[in-house]
């Protein structure tokens, strides 16, 4: 495969993009765009197929049919360059717990061959607000101590898309604020990002354009200016064709 | 980044995690030892060893303590789901085979530098008696089951019955390791040493490795895609 030097892009595309487990269909025939400096929250109830879109773009999946184009090129021809412009942030946080805060950044770091390590490592760890914590094992951290340190794994190489699988989870009312303000700084760096979630109060004023799943469908609201959740209540009760 | 290198950076993680918890090095040495003199009270009567008992001993301990070692090694990547993180990350996916497998090997050979001289004690094995060969058997039998093993063990670490597959994938297909390393080990234990044989044992070692973990380093990458 041929090598891709300094691989970015402007846009990511889901083209008709399919993603069946077993008879279960948890993404139907989906396309969509995402583009730089764009906020995009997917709300949708349990099962709706938030997470297996974010795992078709993160390269973790692969479509069933239909394809994923990230600068107009398929991931399945971009290989392992590919991975080093997107930052996941998951569910499951990513962490080891018998490490400390810095020893799982310079893990990750290492891994995605960060420059100046020690410096960005140390900016990570101040952003997170674990400076003190940062020689302590994660596994003593609380939830929302972990949420805040995976988000700065994630973005520890400053990926072009940023995928977060509900954010806001157990994180207290200044640690949102603070997400939001880095979220609106990444948007400002010109990254794509796109944020599963179901907290509408955290993500009104923050996100770009909003798009609903429902049973493996997507619906694009593109911006919404009225209160999310009465928008998200209204699209979930129509018929959806 | 190298391949090398991100292998490195994956099996420094892993022992640095290793030194931490001492969870895998206790419970798989443990074992092995609890395993070595079980047979001992079987085997050893009046001092006296059965011929080829001590090598049959090593190997199985090995092999067990082995099999322990792998499930639990990605086990620990399935807790926080950190092996997808490592699936994210722009390395070539063999090169956490290849960290899985160095740590692996590391915790294994630190095992059977204290279980050799156990087996010596308990079963009056000559383990002196020709240290090079011995420990060329130990290290290319060690890397044949522990380099099939990585891969069958990161093949399953998201099937429900993991513990029980494991074994009976893995055992059938090192089922070649085993007995070259017994026979082998038993040519040099023996009361009439044949060391010909033993380096027959050993070249036959090296094939396996050779070709099963080529195989494993190639497929790791497919297998590993979803």
């Amino acid at each position: 495969m041929p090598r891709v030097p300094d691989l970015d892009f402007e846009r990511v595309e889901l083209r008709e993009a399919s993603r069946h487990y077993g008879r279960r269909r948890a993404l139907a025939k989906t396309s969509l765009t995402f583009d730089r400096g764009q906020i995009t929250a997917l709300f949708g109830p349990n099962g709706a197929g938030k997470s297996t879109l974010l795992g078709l773009v993160s390269t973790l999946m692969r479509p069933t049919s239909g394809a994923v184009y990230f600068g107009g090129q398929p991931s399945s021809i971009l290989g392992d360059d590919l991975r080093r412009q997107i930052g996941v942030l998951g569910h499951d946080l990513f962490l080891y717990g018998d490490l400390s805060a810095r020893e799982n950044l310079e893990f990750f770091g290492g891994l995605y061959g960060v420059r100046d390590l020690d410096r960005t490592v140390d900016e990570a760890l101040g952003a997170a607000r674990l400076t003190e914590r940062a020689q302590d094992r994660v596994s003593g951290f609380s939830r929302g101590l972990r949420q805040r340190l995976a988000l700065e794994r994630a973005l520890l190489h400053r990926p072009r898309l940023v995928l977060l699988d509900e954010p806001f989870t157990g994180l207290d009312d200044e640690s949102a604020a603070l997400l939001g303000d880095r979220l609106a700084r990444l948007r400002a760096d010109g990254a794509i990002v796109l944020m599963a979630t179901h907290d509408f109060d955290s993500a009104t004023g923050l996100v770009d354009r909003v798009i609903c799943l429902r049973n493996g469908r997507a619906r694009d609201l593109g911006q919404v200016q009225e209160s999310l959740r009465d928008r998200y209540r209204s699209v979930m009760a129509e018929e959806w064709s | 980044m190298s391949l090398l290198r991100a292998g490195w950076i994956i099996a420094r993680k892993d022992l640095v995690v290793e030194i931490r918890s001492r969870e895998l090095a206790y419970t798989t040495l443990f074992f092995s030892v609890a395993c070595v003199l079980v047979f001992a009270f079987a085997f050893v009567r009046e001092g006296r060893a059965l011929e080829d008992a001590a090598a049959g001993i090593l190997w199985v301990s090995i092999a067990f303590s082995g099999t322990l070692a792998l499930g639990r090694a990605f086990e620990r990547e399935r807790q926080n789901e950190t092996l997808k993180a490592l699936l994210l990350a722009p390395t070539e996916r063999p090169a956490v085979y290849l960290g899985k497998l160095a740590g692996l090997l590391l915790l294994m050979m630190c095992v059977e530098l204290v279980v050799v001289p156990v087996v010596g004690l308990l079963f009056g094995a000559p383990i002196f008696r020709a240290p090079f060969l011995l420990a060329g058997l130990l290290a290319t039998g060690t890397l044949g089951f522990a380099g099939v093993g990585t891969l069958f063990a990161a093949m399953l670490v998201r099937a429900h019955s993991r513990d029980v597959l494991l074994p009976i994938l893995l055992y059938p297909i090192t089922v070649p390791v085993i007995i070259a390393g017994v026979r082998g080990t038993a040519a040099i234990f023996a009361a009439d040493p044949n060391f010909d044989a033993a380096l027959s044992w050993l070249s036959m070692l090296i094939f396996f490795d050779a070709v099963f973990v080529t195989l494993a380093f190639w497929t790791f990458g497919p297998v590993m895609s979803e």
